[in-house]
């Protein structure tokens, strides 16, 4: 069956931008009821790519075929028209509308006097129901739903447009495991019912699981076309980096026990809490240590983060810092004290778009100093040059706004720009979510580095291996509260962790103090 | 975002690239009409002072008010926000101005302490804008609209409804005066706003506007005090909208309290459009936003040289402007470009359009 013909064929591709071959001759062939993987690490050209084949971008040369026809996508609605819908990254819904209009804008029922707002709900509801998500009312506002649900939704609206071709541009890097479990049922059916499904993701375990086939982009070019079952994962991220995998390897085996300091925290929060948010938590992070945080989605851990960092302002709870009580309830106040903290959602609260790459790492810093005081032209290169070639940020064009780099560099942008107010304690907030493995492992790594030069890290991440791997002490939380706290080491996996989460509430309230006692002896 | 220039040609792309282009070129072609009505129009007399006088000199200094009140409209529109008040701030001022001067005696001093008046009165009118925006949250449409409403309730009652007269040489001299042959107002006009666009550009306030005009949460969370700077904002509108009461009355040492500043906020906000910088906030220009007072001074002058009937005059107004507007659109210079290339039997001119 993949000797059928394809249904996309897109053959020799270039785009340019300014300075940037961003494509140079790539293919990519999708065939009717498979899924295909794009693999790359960030600016590889994935994001591109899609957005060649979903008409954003016009291609400079090459070809698009669609069902054999070359085809011109002049843009998004060319591309929907020839059966081409797109879920992104990042859900682009609006949160302030229902979930059914969500799922039917643009192809609402239509009556004798307009739309048929009755009929057109009853639609979105079947539509959710056929991919399991019968449980929703499309009359509710969207903005209720959880980020991950609300992904599932922007699924179901591309199910609508009775698709041939669905592209999915990581769509699990929000969604847990239980979701992402949902979402492949989803894709797998639609996948038997003839769809050509395009998907990414930097999940390895997530792409063997559900490809049939792949393709590898490396610095804009075209390294191969594979079926799943002829490349093994090492092979797999050799072609992706083009490089051998034993550097990876080296962090994951290298011992990462740092001197504990005895010394007093140099931060220590006692009772802090936001109603809604978490509930009434203590916590001390010391230098030179990571620690992390482990939970589900919607355990608090963000919330917990944004709390310590003055984003939210704390109802409750005593915060020492350095040996002296403080209260922090602004990031301003936080900058000021020295804590930094990266924010999970990149695009609304970690980037602004607009701004060079230079003024977004400069701002922090320039924001700390008030704006009569500004940063000499000199220091601000001197910032620029420092983080952009520490962190590997490419294109290293300091003036080119952020909005045009891939999402793993604007990531390394704004770990530049909080390591450069010269924290002591940094939050990191999902720092590799959306990132290839070789930004990741970078980002992982200096991380690490960071921490050695006496830097207090608090690290948070949905990926509890990577938690695992990163800390010295990790902080488990559930449903809003703090369940436990390991030290990190031998006897931790994260299988242990998910049994910590598993087992808490199982028992009662001693049980559960049971289950604190025995993680942390 | 431009290459680096190369010769004069390089310059004058540059310059062609810039929003405010278009219009020094509708400056220029409703100069042209003039001098087509009347080819003496453009003519420059230099009276027995030394001073000039002319159409042109006429139309810098009409546009005087109108550069100060589009700076600070400029400066306010960069954070997201719009401030309608400036017209009933100048109202305020020239009420407040008339009132001490009525009473006081014709000396440089009194003339100077109006000026101070003004100033504190227009800053806290600003602040009143900038505590209703920024601690209340209220949005800057509706806080600023209220101003607008009372504070020409207030300057009615200053003057207890009259439109006071007063006499003051130095302060008369603000806006008749010349220096260098040139009018007082203009050049202060032109200082204000260069002093505006130093401070801006040479400290950080300008990348900490513009921060926040863009993406206010992720401005936020780098540690950018939007609640000082929003508040800095509207003080600074004030003032500069103070100043240009006192231009606007000054001239006739009259405060016509329904009249002085009228529907200025409005002229400001187009000056600002026209200018380039955008109503949603964000990337700033001050220099474009003088360059559009200036065309709405032309605009006004040339629909009142041409006789059109006063009926019919923001017809004509709304027609430069749609076109105006209609040629800086990034979508409609596209569409030309297209056109211009699909003829040219498609050499691939390929422009990435940097927004």
């Amino acid at each position: 069956m993949s000797e059928s013909l394809p249904i996309v064929e897109m053959a020799g591709i270039s785009i340019s931008f300014p300075g940037v071959k961003a494509l140079d001759e790539v293919g990519l062939r999708l065939f009717p009821g498979e899924v295909h993987t794009l693999m790359g690490e960030n600016g590889a050209g994935k994001s591109t790519l899609i957005k060649a084949l979903t008409g954003v971008y016009k291609i400079d040369e090459g070809e698009i075929r669609i069902a054999g026809e070359p085809r011109r996508l002049g843009g998004t609605a060319d591309a929907q028209s020839a059966g081409i819908s797109t879920v992104y990254q990042e859900v682009n819904l609006c949160t302030n509308l229902t979930i059914g209009e969500n799922v039917m804008l643009g192809h609402e029922v239509r009556g004798a006097a307009g739309i048929n707002w009755r009929a057109t709900h009853r639609a979105a509801g079947q539509t959710l129901k056929k991919l399991g998500l019968g449980h929703l009312n499309p009359k509710q506002a969207l903005s209720t739903l959880p980020l991950a649900v609300q992904q599932l939704v922007a699924i179901s609206r591309s199910m609508v447009a009775q698709c041939k071709v669905l592209i999915l541009d990581e769509p699990t890097s929000s969604l847990d495991a239980n979701e992402v479990e949902q979402l492949f049922t989803v894709i797998r059916s639609l996948r038997d019912q003839g769809v050509a499904i395009l998907f990414v993701s930097h999940f390895l375990d997530q792409v063997y699981a559900i490809s049939d086939r792949l393709t590898v982009l490396r610095n804009g070019r075209f390294e191969g076309e594979y079926r799943i079952s002829d490349i093994d994962r090492a092979q797999l991220i050799s072609k992706m980096i083009g490089k051998d995998i034993a550097a990876l390897k080296s962090l994951d085996a290298k011992d990462s026990r740092r001197v504990r300091p005895d010394a007093e925290p140099l931060y220590s929060a006692k009772g802090i809490g936001r109603k809604g948010a978490i509930d009434a938590t203590d916590i001390e992070l010391h230098r030179g240590e990571v620690v992390g945080l482990a939970g589900l989605l919607g355990s608090g851990r963000t919330e917990l983060a944004r709390l310590i960092y003055g984003a939210d302002r704390p109802d409750t709870g005593e915060v020492t810092l350095n040996g002296e009580q403080t209260e922090i309830t602004t990031p301003a106040k936080a900058l000021a004290r020295r804590i930094a903290f990266s924010s999970e959602n990149r695009r609304d609260e970690g980037i602004i778009r607009d701004l060079s790459v230079r003024e977004n790492l400069v701002l922090a810093v320039q924001a700390r100093r008030g704006w009569a005081r500004p940063l000499p032209r000199r220091e601000q290169d001197a910032i620029v040059e420092k983080y952009v070639s520490a962190l590997g940020v490419r294109p290293a064009d300091p003036e080119r706004p952020i909005r045009l780099l891939s999402g793993g560099n604007q990531q390394k942008v704004l770990l530049g720009r909080w390591l450069a107010t010269e924290p002591e304690l940094l939050i990191l907030d999902e720092p590799t979510r959306g990132i290839d493995v070789g930004a990741k492992a970078e980002i992982q790594e200096y991380v690490s580095v960071l921490a050695d030069e006496g830097l207090s890290v608090l690290f948070i991440s949905s990926e509890i291996e990577e938690v695992v791997r990163q800390s010295d002490r990790i902080i488990v939380l559930k449903d809003h509260r703090k369940i436990a706290e390991l030290e990190g080491g031998q006897g931790v996996s994260a299988d242990s962790i998910v049994t910590v989460i598993a087992e808490d509430g199982l028992g009662d309230a001693s049980a559960d103090a049971a289950v604190r006692e025995e993680v942390t002896t | 975002m431009s290459a680096n220039a190369h010769g004069p040609s390089e310059a004058l792309k540059g310059l062609v690239r810039r929003q405010y282009f278009w219009g020094i070129v509708a400056i220029a072609l409703l100069l042209l009409v003039n001098l087509v009505k009347d080819p003496g129009y453009l003519a420059v007399s230099i009276g027995q002072s030394g001073n000039l006088a002319g159409n042109v000199i006429d139309i810098l200094r009409a546009a005087a008010p109108i550069i100060l009140i589009a700076v600070g409209m400029c400066l306010v529109v960069s954070t997201g926000g719009i401030d309608l008040s400036v017209g009933s701030v100048m109202a305020v001022a020239g009420a407040v101005s008339m009132e001490f001067l009525n009473g006081a005696s014709d000396t440089v001093g009194s003339g100077l302490a109006a000026v101070g008046l003004v100033v504190i009165v227009s800053a806290a009118l600003g602040a009143v804008n900038g505590v209703l925006v920024s601690v209340v949250g209220l949005q800057p449409f509706i806080s600023t609209l209220v101003i607008m409403l009372a504070g020409r309730g207030l300057a009615k009652v200053i003057t207890g409804g009259q439109n006071t007269t007063a006499t003051n040489e130095t302060f008369r001299w603000i806006a008749n005066g010349y220096v260098l042959g040139l009018p007082v107002v203009f050049l202060l006009a032109l200082l204000l706003a260069l002093l505006m666009g130093l401070l801006v550009r040479r400290s950080a306030l300008g990348l900490m506007l513009e921060a926040i005009g863009m993406d206010a949460k992720a401005a936020r969370l780098a540690g950018v005090n939007r609640r000082a700077l929003l508040f800095t904002v509207y003080i600074l509108g004030g003032v500069l909208a103070g100043f240009a009461g006192v231009f606007a009355t000054a001239s006739v040492m009259t405060v016509d309290v329904s009249r002085t500043g009228y529907q200025l906020e409005l002229d400001a906000i187009l000056a600002v459009v026209i200018g380039g910088t955008s109503l949603a906030g964000g990337k700033f220009n001050i220099t474009g936003a003088v360059v559009g007072a200036i065309l709405i001074a032309t605009l006004d002058k040339t629909v009142v040289f041409l006789g059109v009937s006063s009926s019919a005059t923001p017809a004509f107004k709304a027609v430069v402007i749609v076109v105006l507007c209609l040629l800086q659109s990034e979508r409609v210079r596209r569409m030309f470009r297209q056109r211009r290339a699909a003829g040219a039997a498609r050499p691939a001119e390929r422009e990435v359009v940097a927004a």
